[in-house]
This record gives C-alpha cells, structure tokens and sequence, in this order.
C-alpha cells in the first residue's frame, strides 16, 4: 500500500505545483492574451479569455506611438554595457576578498549588502542632482553607471562566493610559475571561474533589464529603456489595455526568451556553494 | 646557482608567533629537508622562502641576493605542492608550458622542453589529457614537470607525496632523489614523515614550535641528536627514554636507547631489564617488540624476524653501552 500512497502523493504535488505555477504565471498570461485584443474586448465585462477577434495592429500602433527598436537597444545597452563595467570591477574586488582577506573583509561585504536593504527613493534627490549637474539625465551612459552602481554588490557577493570554492593552491601555483596578478587572474581564475562568471552575468543583466525605479526617473525620451517604455504607456491620455499589454509582452519577451534558454545556468548559479 | 641564506627569520600571524627566529644557510645543488610534527612551522618557512607568505622580520637572501620583498614571480624558484595544484582546465600539455608562457618563451623552445620533460618523466602518452583524467601519481609527475621545464634555482616541496598511497611513495621517493642527481639544482622538501626525511636529504633541519632543532646530515642527526626532541622523532621505531635512578646510574637526567640497541634474551643475567611482551608486531624481516620493564615502563626493541614471541613472554633486555643518550634536565645531549 506504501507504493499506493506514494504515487497519490506524487499526483497531488504535481497538481499542487502545477496550480501555483499557474497562478505565478497567470498575470503574464493575461498580458499575452490581451495584446491580442481589441481595445473594445480588452475592457469588455465579462472578460473574454482567448480574443475573439485575433489583432496585431496593437503591435504596429506601439511601435508607432513610441519607438520600441530604439527602447530595446537602449535596455541592451544599459543592461549588457552595465554587467560588464559591474564585472571588470568586480573581478578584483572579489579576487581580493577571497584570496587576500583581511579583518574588515567580512564587514566590508556586508556592508555593501545593506546598501540594497537601503531604498532607492532615499537617495533620489542627490543622485537627481548630481546627474542634472554632471549632465548625465537621460543618456545612455548615465544609466549604465547608476546601474552598474545600484548591481555592484551581487555582483561582487556572487563573485566573492563561486571564488571561495576555487583552491587557492592553484593561484599560488601560478605565482611560482612566474605569473604576475594580471596573468594570475587572467589565465588562472577566471576560466576556472567561467561558470560562476557566466551565471552572475545571466542574473544581472535580468536585473538590469528589469530595473524600473531609475530608469524612469532619470529618462524621458533619449535613453529610455523598455521599462521606461512601458510605463509611457498608462498614459494620462487613458488607459489603453490592449496597447499596454502589447507594449509590455514586447518589453518582457527578450528577457523571457533569454532566462528560459539559460535556466539551467541560472539554477546552477544561484545554488552554487549551498551544498558541499 | 641556488644557495639560500635566511636571517634572524621572524613570522607571526597577528599575536601568534609561528617562527620566532631562523637563520639558516643553505648550500648550491643541497637537498635539504625540513621535517617535524604537524604545527612545527616547517610549511611556513617553505612559504617564506616561497615569497608566497611575507616574513614579519629577517632576511631571505638567494645566492646572496637579498629577496625578502620580492613576489614569488620573481624569485625564479618552482614549488609543487601537496594537493598537486594542476590547473584544471588546461591539458597536461599547457600545464607544463605555463611558467614558459608565462615567461615569454618562443613557442618552438616551449614546445621541445615540454616534450623532454614529459619524456623525462613517462608523460608522453597523456599530454593531451586534463588533470582529473590522471591518476595521483600522474598529476604528482605533472606537477614536477612544470617544476623542472623552467630550470629553477630551486625547488620546493610542500609534503609532495602525502596524498599517494604506500607503495607509489616509495616510487616517488626514488625518483625525486634521482632527479635531483641527475638536475644538481637546490632541493627543499618538507614532510613530517622521518622515513623520507633520512632517505632522501644531504642534510636535514629539525623543526619543533618554530625553531631549529638541529641542522645535520641523516647519520649526524641519529648518532649524534642534540636533543632529546631530535633523539625522540629522528628513527623509527622511536628511541626510549627512561628517567629516574637508572638514568642516574649514567649522570644524567634522562637516558635513551634505541629499540635496535638491546640484546634480548629469554634467560635472566647480570645488568639486564625484565620485562614481559605485551606486543609482538611481526613484520617478517624484523619483529618490533612492545616490553613492559617492571619499574621502567615501556620499551620498544627491535629483533630479528627470527624468533617467534607470544604475549606474557619473559625477556630480558640489555642495553648497548655504548649506545645509551644522555640527557640533561633541560632534555639537551650530555657530550662522553
């Protein structure tokens, strides 16, 4: 009867997992049937499920109204161009605190956690200021420093933690081999670290490209970013569901189509250093 | 050329000492070992020389060359460690070129001295193989390669084989010896075991709690400790000491014997210790005998493989004269 028990046990935690991730997932798929829609049907009451009449011209007047190619490219920009400036920072910091601690290391690391505990509007006005007087509001470049900024420390905690699992006899080897630290992290660490490397990239440009709360406050139309782009459209000039919807399944789609490709990496990653 | 000289060498970490002061000279072309217990400092003083830990105070002098603050890259001396240290993600290959590459050789130089070395050391056939596709004395082999292809002006040793099993460390034990024959260059090998410590060394420094015991040839060392520390870990099976009125009959505070200078016998005589075998360990070619000596504790002796001993057998032991080690209170060798 044991073997009975257990397979009801399986087919209820199937059930049960599969009703969460349903309802996780419903309101993206709300997005996703209603970009679909007409605006008419959008709103109906009662709602419609599946659109009864199947349109793209959502799709045509989103980009119309506002540039999504433009957007796009600008959250690639901000999104990659900062994971890379937050990982040529972080290599070395992180080497340093794993490889050469010193007392304050641990104070430190945490230290640069509670920055993120900090919330972000608390610091809005002086950073507002200091963009307007560097003028650094609304460009490209501006956002990818804030944003490298704001990711520093996950990049840095991810880093310092794959690197801990690295045995540091084989950096000291590579110092006998007659490698100074830049061939040392070069040739050494960094392609023994490329899963951790490739996992902390994944999960910050994910990040970067979510991120809402500067990008809106620190664009308007130049540098804006997909976010940026959504928000553009719960517009004082009405609420257009079909189009918002339109605009965010065009916002998320990348993104979506990037982390389920790298999924496996992501797992790996975030879980990497909890066992053993 | 490959001598090194340390001077009044000082190491803490924090409050905690772990050498005070070493000064040592040692010789070009020298094997020199640095033995001990676990603690004794013996892997930090290889570190130091190293360059791979910074001495607090002291000198490291190579062949007169003052080094004391220059990085390991730059000292010019090949260390192989005791987890192997490969790098794992490069072929056997690229793990013997790297202090090549690392040197800015051409790739043809690279490529013929990578080649000798592995023929050197039977690595031909697995020089497109990664490290974790070797066994542990292939990866120990590779890791001595990448030591020899750079012609160093030294090699250090950080307890090489302790993670091969028994019969490959006898292996490896002859052939680290002969490659130091046939390279001639300057040897620093640290272990705590004393087996290796005698077979293999020109000379050897014993270490305890950060301080030089004694620095002498393997024979130096076990005819002529100059203490009861050395007395005790150089030799195996260990020397016995007796303390009390016996060793007084010798002037001394303590006396020790080692378990190959007994005469045993199984009658009673003159000037003998009684004693009852509690252990008979037979190793074929000998029998280490564990005795217990009424009054005086006990004793190892060592015996030919001959004679067969059971539990609760009588014997008697009688000391070779002139063998017996004298100490003193405070456990230093008293001179005949």
């Amino acid at each position: 009867m044991a073997r009975n028990a257990s397979v009801q046990t399986k087919v209820g935690f199937t059930v049960l997992a599969w009703t969460v991730a349903l309802l996780l997932f419903s309101p993206i798929l709300w997005t996703i049937v209603t970009a679909f829609k007409t605006e008419a049907e959008a709103i109906a009451t009662p709602p419609t499920f599946l659109p009864l009449t199947f349109t793209l011209d959502n799709f045509g007047d989103v980009q119309d109204r506002s540039d999504y190619i433009k957007h796009a490219w600008n959250s690639i920009l901000v999104s990659v161009g900062s994971t890379l400036l937050g990982l040529v920072i972080a290599i070395p910091a992180a080497w340093s605190m794993a490889f050469a601690p010193t007392k304050r290391t641990k104070d430190i690391l945490m230290w640069m956690l509670s920055t993120k505990m900090m919330p972000a509007v608390g610091v809005l006005i002086p950073i507002y200021l200091i963009f307007r007087d560097l003028r650094l509001l609304d460009t490209v470049h501006g956002l990818t420093i804030i944003m490298t900024l704001i990711n520093l420390p996950i990049i840095i905690w991810m880093l310092y933690t794959y690197f801990k699992e690295i045995p540091v006899d084989i950096l000291e080897a590579a110092r006998m081999d007659g490698a100074e630290l830049w061939n040392e992290i070069v040739h050494v660490l960094v392609p023994m670290a490329i899963p951790g490397i490739a996992s902390t990239l994944l999960l910050n440009v994910i990040l970067a490209w979510n991120e809402a709360f500067w990008t809106i406050t620190l664009t308007s139309g130049r540098a804006g970013t997909l976010t940026a782009f959504i928000s553009s459209f719960s517009s004082p000039q009405g609420l257009f569901l079909a189009k918002l919807s339109a605009a965010s399944l065009l916002a998320i789609a990348p993104i979506l189509l990037l982390g389920w490709f790298s999924q496996k990496q992501l797992v790996r990653g975030l879980t990497f250093g909890a066992v053993k | 050329m490959g001598s090194i000289t340390l001077e009044h060498v000082n190491k803490s970490f924090g409050e905690v000492e772990i050498i005070p002061d070493i000064s040592l000279e040692i010789e070009d072309g020298e094997f020199v070992v640095f033995v001990g217990p676990s603690g004794c400092g013996k892997s930090t003083l290889l570190r130091l020389i190293a360059g791979l830990e910074d001495t607090t105070s002291g000198h490291i002098k190579l062949d007169g060359e003052d080094v004391t603050g220059a990085p390991p890259a730059r000292r010019g001396l090949a260390m192989v460690f005791q987890s192997y240290a490969l790098y794992p993600h490069m072929s056997v290959r690229d793990n013997i070129a790297f202090p090549l590459k690392m040197a800015k050789m051409p790739q043809a130089e690279i490529d013929k001295k990578v080649e000798y070395a592995a023929r050197t050391l039977n690595l031909g056939s697995y020089l497109d193989r990664r490290p974790r596709a070797l066994s542990g004395g292939q990866r120990q082999r590779v890791a001595i390669g990448r030591a020899i292809v750079r012609e160093p002006k030294a090699f250090l040793f950080d307890e090489p084989l302790s993670n091969l099993d028994a019969a490959l460390r006898v292996n490896m034990r002859l052939e680290i010896t002969e490659l130091h024959q046939q390279l001639k260059t300057t040897m620093i090998y640290v272990t705590h075991d004393q087996v290796e410590a005698m077979t293999m060394a020109d000379r050897i420094v014993v270490l305890n709690a950060g301080n030089v015991e004694q620095f002498g040839s393997p024979l130096e060392l076990y005819k002529r400790p100059a203490n009861r520390f050395v007395a005790g870990f150089i030799g195996s099976p260990k020397m016995n000491f007796v303390d009390g009125p016996e060793a007084e009959k010798h002037n001394a505070h303590s006396i020790g014997v080692r378990p190959e200078h007994f005469t045993l016998s199984t009658t009673a005589g003159a000037g003998q210790w009684a004693g009852t075998v509690n252990v008979a360990e037979q190793l074929g070619s000998d029998t280490f005998l564990h005795v217990e000596v009424e009054g005086l504790g006990l004793m190892t002796v060592r015996t030919d493989g001959e004679q067969t001993f059971r539990h609760g057998d009588k014997v008697y032991l009688t000391p070779d004269a002139n063998r017996i080690y004298r100490f003193d209170a405070a456990g230093l060798a008293l001179q005949d």
